[in-house]
C-alpha cells in the first residue's frame, strides 16, 4: 500500500513538473503555432532569477527574512521572463510569422544564444538555490514521506492552471486572443490589435516558462543547460496532448509523468525513458492530432 | 562598381594571407626557442564543469608555479586549452586537434571514464602522452596515458572493506550510466558476496537525470544498511537534495561516495551532506607541509571560498610528475619520457605524501584515506592506510575479484 502511495505521489509530482515546464509552450506553440525552441531556456533564465533573488536576499535583509526569498522570486522571474519573451517577439518571432521552420531555426539560434551568455554572467559551473525553510523536509504519513517542496509545486501548478484558464477562457483579452488565432482577419475586422495580443500572448508563454523556473531550481542544480533537461518532455506534453488544448497538455503531462514513474519503479531509468517515448509513438499512430483538437469553422484545419 | 569590389576582395585575400603568415611565424619562433606547450582538455561547459573547472584551475596552478620557478628544462610552460564540453566525442575531436594540429607535447585532460576512452585511441595513434587526474575503475593500462588519480584498489576496495569491517551489511549500489559506475559496481557485487553479504539493489540515472523520485523509492523498499554512490555531476545535487526533502540524513541512509570531494560538498550543500562517508587519497584538511603550501596557493589564486579536492590535487601532482619525467629524461620527447617512467623512479612529494609513478602500470602509488563530511563542508580523516598503496588496475592480487574474472567493459 505505502509503495502503491508512493507511486501515485511521485507520479504526480513527476507530472506536476512537466506540466509546469508544459504550460508555457501550451500557449506559444499550443495556440500560436510558433515552434519556440529557446523555451528551456526562459526556464532557466527564471531559475537563474531565483539564484540571483536569493542572493540579494542574503546580502542586503537580515536571516529571518531570508526564507521570503522565494516569494519575491516568483513575481521577478515572472516579470523578467515575460519582457524578455515580449521582446524577443517584436524583434524576432513576430517577422517569421506563419514560417514555422524558420522561426524554428532562428529560436534554436536565441537558444544557443541565452545559453552563452548564462554561461559568461554566471560561469559553466552550476549553482545551487537553497531551499527556503518552510518547503524543506516533509510530512510522513502512513509510512510514506510527501515532501513539502513536491506539495509545493503541485500547488502551485494547480494555482497557474486555475489563473491561466480565468485568462484564456473568461477574461476578455482572453477572448481576443483566441479571436485572433483562431481567424486572424476576422479578428482585426473586429477591431482587435491583433500585434498587440500576439506580443502579449508570446510574454505571458515566456513568463510561465520564468515560473517553472522557479520550480525547477529547488530540485536540482543550475547551469546554463538546465533548460534542455526539460524542453523535451514538454514538447512532447503539449503534442500528446493536441496542439491548443490546455486540457490536453494537462493530460499529455499526466500520461508522461505516470507512465515514466512507474516504468522506473517495474524497470530502470534509462529504459522507463524508452518506453514512455514507445507509448507516445504508439498513440501519435493512432491519433496524430493527440488527445483533444481544437473544433474551428475554418476550412484549412 | 564591380571593380571596386574586386579591389577590395584582393585586398581583403591579401591582409588575410599575411596575417596568417604572421600568425605562423609567431609560433613557430616561440615554440622552439625557450616555450613549450602543453594542452589542457577539460568540460568547462555540460554537466561535468562542476568537477572539471577545480583539475582544470590547479593545472594552471602548477604550470604557473613551475614557470615561476624557471621552467622545465629552461623553458617556460605554455598551454592550450580547450572544452571537452561533456561530450566523450568532442573530447575526442579536441584531443585530436591538441595532438595533431597543435603538435603540444603533452595534454592534461579528461574526468569521466568515457571521455577517457574515446580519447585513448587518438593518443595511442599519435604516440602522444594523456596525464589523467581522476579516480577510476581500472582495469585498463594504455602506454600512451599515466593515470595519477586512485585504481580501484586504492578507492573502491578499501572503502567496502572499510563498510564492512564497520558492520554494514545490505549495500545498495547507486551510480550515473556510464562505464565507471557499471565497472566499480561489478567490483563491489564480487567483494560483497564474497564477504558473504548482500546486494539488495543496483541502479543507473542517465547523466541529465533531474527527478530521482522513483529511485529513492526503490531505496526505501529494498532498505539497505548503506547506498554506495557513484554519480557523477550535477545527479549528486538533485539526487541528495531529493533525499533531504524526504528527511533522510545520514543517520537513516549512510551513504559511501566515490565521487564527492569537497567542490562537490560545496555545491551540494555541506548541511545535507553532514557525517556522509566519501573515500580519496586527499583531502583538503590532510596534514602535511606540502599541502599547506598548495592550498595556500590554490586559495590565494582563485579567491577565498574555493576549496582543493583529491582530482585536483592528483592533477596538481601530474604537472609536477611530467616536469620530473621529462627533467630525468632531460628531454620533451614522448619515447624519452615514457622510457624513465618505465624505470619506476618518477616520484613526487605531493600534498597527499609521496606518490611513485609505477613503472609496469603508469598508475601511482597512494595512501587510501576514508573521509567523513563535515558541518562546515570540509572533509576529515576517520581511517587512512600507514602507508602508500600499490596500484593495481586489473585487481589481480585479490582471490575473489580473480575468482568473480571481472572485465572491462568497453
Amino acid at each position: 500500500m505505502a509503495q502503491f502511495l508512493n507511486t501515485v505521489f511521485n507520479g504526480l509530482s513527476l507530472s506536476s513538473i512537466i506540466l509546469l515546464t508544459s504550460l508555457g509552450l501550451a500557449i506559444t506553440f499550443g495556440l500560436m503555432r510558433v515552434i519556440n525552441m529557446a523555451h528551456g531556456e526562459f526556464v532557466m533564465i527564471g531559475a537563474y532569477m531565483t539564484y540571483l533573488t536569493q542572493r540579494i536576499f542574503m546580502a542586503a535583509l537580515p536571516g529571518s527574512l531570508f526564507s521570503m526569498y522565494y516569494f519575491a522570486a516568483i513575481p521577478i522571474a515572472f516579470v523578467v521572463t515575460f519582457l524578455l519573451g515580449s521582446f524577443m517577439e517584436w524583434a524576432v518571432i513576430s517577422r517569421l510569422y506563419g514560417r514555422e521552420i524558420d522561426s524554428l531555426l532562428a529560436t534554436c539560434g536565441i537558444s544557443l544564444v541565452l545559453q552563452q551568455a548564462a554561461r559568461h554572467i554566471f560561469g559553466a559551473q552550476g549553482v545551487n538555490v537553497t531551499t527556503p525553510k518552510f518547503l524543506s523536509g516533509g510530512i510522513t504519513i502512513g509510512g510514506c514521506t510527501f515532501s513539502y517542496n513536491r506539495l509545493f509545486i503541485m500547488l502551485f501548478v494547480a494555482l497557474i492552471l486555475f489563473a491561466m484558464w480565468f485568462v484564456i477562457y473568461r477574461s476578455n483579452f482572453g477572448k481576443q486572443m483566441r479571436a485572433v488565432m483562431q481567424n486572424r482577419p476576422m479578428a482585426q475586422c473586429m477591431g482587435i490589435n491583433s500585434r498587440k495580443a500576439d506580443n502579449l500572448t508570446f510574454g505571458i508563454g515566456s513568463g510561465l516558462a520564468g515560473l517553472a523556473g522557479c520550480s525547477v531550481a529547488l530540485l536540482g542544480s543550475i547551469d546554463a543547460g538546465v533548460g534542455q533537461n526539460y524542453i523535451v518532455n514538454s514538447f512532447m506534453a503539449v503534442v500528446l496532448g493536441g496542439v491548443g488544448k490546455l486540457l490536453g497538455t494537462v493530460l499529455g503531462s499526466s500520461i508522461i509523468g505516470f507512465s515514466g514513474i512507474t516504468a522506473e519503479s517495474f524497470t530502470s531509468s534509462s529504459i522507463a525513458k524508452a518506453i514512455v517515448l514507445l507509448i507516445i509513438i504508439l498513440f501519435l499512430q493512432k491519433r496524430p492530432q493527440g488527445l483533444f483538437t481544437i473544433r474551428s469553422r475554418s476550412l484549412d484545419e | 562598381m564591380k571593380k571596386a569590389f574586386v579591389k577590395i576582395l584582393a585586398a581583403l585575400t591579401t591582409f588575410a594571407l599575411l596575417s596568417s603568415l604572421l600568425v605562423g611565424c609567431g609560433s613557430n619562433s616561440g615554440g622552439s626557442a625557450d616555450t613549450v606547450t602543453v594542452g589542457l582538455l577539460h568540460s568547462l561547459t555540460g554537466p561535468m564543469a562542476i568537477s572539471e573547472k577545480s583539475v582544470r584551475d590547479a593545472e594552471v596552478l602548477a604550470i604557473e608555479e613551475i614557470n615561476a620557478a624557471g621552467g622545465v628544462l629552461g623553458n617556460q610552460i605554455k598551454y592550450i586549452e580547450e572544452d571537452g564540453a561533456s561530450q566523450p566525442s568532442t573530447f575526442a575531436t579536441k584531443a585530436e586537434k591538441l595532438v595533431g594540429q597543435d603538435k603540444v607535447v603533452t595534454v592534461f585532460g579528461c574526468w569521466t571514464s568515457s571521455s577517457r576512452k574515446a580519447v585513448k585511441s587518438v593518443f595511442e595513434d599519435y604516440s602522444s602522452l594523456l596525464w589523467y587526474p581522476v579516480q577510476y575503475e581500472g582495469m585498463e593500462q594504455s602506454p600512451n596515458i599515466i593515470y595519477t588519480g586512485a585504481a580501484p584498489n586504492q578507492q573502491i576496495v578499501p572503502a567496502i572493506e572499510y563498510l564492512i569491517e564497520q558492520g554494514y551489511k545490505k549495500f545498495f549500489l547507486l551510480g550515473s550510466d556510464y562505464v565507471f559506475p557499471r565497472t566499480a559496481n561489478m567490483i563491489i557485487k564480487a567483494q560483497v558476496s564474497a564477504a558473504g553479504l548482500e546486494t539488495v539493489g543496483e541502479e543507473y540515472a542517465a547523466m541529465d537525470q533531474t527527478d530521482f523520485a522513483a529511485i529513492i523509492s526503490k531505496i526505501e523498499a529494498a532498505k539497505p544498511d548503506v547506498i554506495v554512490n557513484t554519480l557523477n555531476g550535477t545527479g549528486n545535487v538533485s539526487f541528495f537534495k531529493q533525499m533531504s526533502e524526504k528527511n533522510y540524513d545520514a543517520s537513516k541512509y549512510m551513504t559511501m561516495s566515490f565521487s564527492i570531494a569537497e567542490e562537490e560538498v560545496a555545491a551540494i550543500g555541506a548541511d545535507i551532506l553532514k557525517d556522509h562517508m566519501v573515500s580519496w587519497n586527499y583531502y583538503q584538511t590532510t596534514d602535511t607541509p606540502e599541502n599547506t603550501k598548495f592550498v595556500a596557493a590554490y586559495k590565494a589564486k582563485f579567491g577565498n571560498a574555493r576549496v582543493t579536492s583529491d582530482p585536483a590535487e592528483a592533477a596538481y601532482d601530474a604537472v609536477y610528475l611530467w616536469k620530473a619525467a621529462v627533467e630525468k629524461a632531460g628531454s620533451f620527447d614522448i619515447d624519452k619520457v615514457l622510457s624513465v617512467i618505465k624505470t619506476g623512479e618518477i616520484s613526487y612529494q605531493a600534498p597527499e605524501g609521496k606518490v611513485t609513478i609505477n613503472g609496469e602500470n603508469q598508475h601511482l602509488s597512494k595512501t587510501v584515506r576514508i573521509g567523513k563530511v563535515g558541518s562546515g563542508g570540509l572533509i576529515t580523516e576517520v581511517f587512512s592506510t600507514s602507508s602508500a598503496v600499490a596500484p593495481d588496475p586489473y585487481l589481480t592480487t585479490y582471490d575473489w575479484a580473480v575468482a568473480a574474472n571481472i572485465k572491462p567493459l568497453e
